[in-house]
């Protein structure tokens, strides 16, 4: 077991090492997916009902492989979703995620997106709503090798926060070796739209209604491309900001 | 239906509206035209209740007719005290709704991923909840939409797609009146619903506005820039706003006349 790490460690700038110590000795080792040439996956993480919860992965990714992963990230103290991925030639990765909290709450994705070889691309969407004190995180690399021309990379990391305690921390980062690359990064951070909030008020929906709504939308977009069963994701993150709407 | 006595209101700490006193009665369609920056918007935000336009002065009494039972239930939410009227101010934005006040948008808001049929039906189903009533179901609810959106001739498919979002400026206008049906207010507040709209799409309007609203139990007050949207929707009483409060009143007639002579003579 290594030793616990400190908010020294970048990746770890931001996060509850209390909580992190107290799961740390049980913590198991990441995870590793391996997704072979030209194959295809489809992963629906959803919360457990720990008050803290690590999921740690590495994910490689063939060439011509794809994956889509869809994570809900609300754990009640800790919640923290690692992702290292290495993308091979043509490899299609797309990551949507939420994080979704309030009280004291500290969520945190972290990944990095190592793109090898050429031509593959990656798609992150994360999106975060956070009420009462809760800190909501996304610390998110990019790195580019050299020769891996074609790239085409985004992140869109937005997040809503719902009382003046709350906190969002975005970090896109990009590391870039190749000549012929597109990588694409944005990052927001609001509150509920006024004009929204009095639209929905005039048509007779009162305001715990409006404000849950209108984030489903901030929110909803994210389970859209799932295929087939969504597995309660969209329910779910639906019951989390309902709480702290 | 509505009275509305010495009104003043700000925006920002700047007056606004100045005095304005005006009675819609119960069964009658009342236009307000004005130029620019006469206090038109001001006046529907605030009867609408939004935040930021602050009344100093006045009041305005909302007396809709209470139907004696709503599915079996007396209604307690309409109460209109007796018949003297609910002082508007003390409800919020979402209460006059549920009173029957259907407050019409000169700029409909956008509101991106959320479809029109989520928000009208969770709307629809908050006010009826508020009012006792029973709820839609998704079924009773998508045909309730189906028929309001061919009433005004818009493809019912448009109510899947995101609120307003993608929509023209004649689009999202039908899609208030489409609203406007579907809510079935007692008093609708029109806010420059003719603007940006063309010659078919203001015909749709009008006959969406007589359909929905011209009747013995309902009031509309208009607000409106142009005259030739009351080719199509006849007004009881037209009134000249200007400089927040009104200056003129008079019959369908004086609408004719503002178009002719421009609002500085017909206000003189």
């Amino acid at each position: 077991m290594t030793a616990l790490p400190t908010r020294k460690l970048e990746a770890f700038r931001y996060a509850d090492i209390d909580a992190l110590a107290s799961v740390w000795s049980e913590l198991a080792e990441p995870e590793i997916i391996d997704i072979a040439a030209q194959q295809k996956l489809q992963q629906i993480w959803l919360p457990g009902g720990d008050d803290v919860q690590i999921r740690r992965v590495e994910l490689t990714l063939h060439a011509g492989a794809s994956a889509a992963i869809f994570a809900l990230n609300t754990a009640s103290r800790y919640g923290r979703i690692e992702l290292d991925v290495t993308l091979h030639d043509g490899a299609d990765f797309a990551f949507d995620a939420a994080n979704i909290g309030g009280g004291e709450a500290t969520l945190e994705i972290v990944t990095i997106v190592r793109h090898v070889e050429p031509n593959a691309t990656s798609h992150q969407t994360i999106r975060s709503v956070l009420g009462g004190k809760a800190a909501g995180s996304y610390l998110g690399k990019v790195a580019v090798m050299r020769g891996a021309d074609g790239t085409d990379s985004v992140q869109s990391v937005k997040a809503m926060l719902l009382t003046r305690g709350a906190t969002a921390n975005a970090k896109p980062e990009l590391e870039i070796y190749a000549d012929d690359v597109k990588c694409a990064h944005g990052a927001t951070v609001g509150e509920l739209d006024r004009d929204q909030l009095f639209y929905a008020a005039a048509r007779g929906l009162d305001p715990a209604g409006a404000r849950a709504l209108l984030l489903e939308g901030f929110v909803g977009g994210l389970w859209g491309s799932i295929e087939g069963d969504d597995q309660g994701i969209a329910a779910l993150a639906r019951n989390a900001l309902r709480s702290i709407a | 239906m509505l009275q509305i006595t010495n009104l003043h209101a700000t925006v920002a700490n700047k007056p606004i509206l100045n005095g304005l006193t005006l009675s819609v009665p119960t069964g009658e369609i009342h236009a307000i035209m004005g130029p620019n920056g006469s206090g038109k918007s001001t006046l529907a935000y605030v009867l609408g209740g939004r935040p930021g336009y602050e009344v100093t002065e006045g009041s305005v009494t909302y007396t809709p007719l209470v139907p004696s039972e709503v599915e079996g239930r007396v209604s307690t939410t309409l109460d209109t005290n007796g018949g003297r009227g609910i002082d508007l101010f003390t409800l919020e934005p979402h209460e006059r709704a549920v009173a029957g006040l259907f407050l019409g948008f000169q700029y409909p808001v956008e509101i991106p991923g959320v479809s029109y049929l989520q928000f009208l039906r969770e709307s629809l189903n908050s006010q009826r909840r508020s009012r006792g009533e029973k709820e839609l179901s998704g079924a009773e609810f998508i045909r309730l939409a189906k028929e309001q959106a061919a009433l005004l001739g818009m493809d019912s498919d448009m109510l899947k797609r995101p609120v307003n979002v993608g929509f023209s400026g004649g689009e999202k206008k039908r899609a208030e009146m489409v609203q406007m049906g579907i809510m079935a207010p007692r008093l609708a507040i029109l806010d420059e619903t003719d603007s940006g709209l063309d010659i078919d799409a203001l015909k749709a309007v009008g006959a969406g506005i007589n359909s929905i609203m011209r009747a013995p139990d309902k009031s509309v007050l208009l607000i409106t820039h142009y005259q030739r949207l009351l080719d199509y929707v006849k007004p009881d009483r037209v009134h000249v706003l200007s400089k927040g409060r009104i200056v003129r009143s008079g019959g369908p007639e004086l609408a004719h006349q503002l178009e002719r002579e421009g609002y500085v003579e017909a206000a003189a």
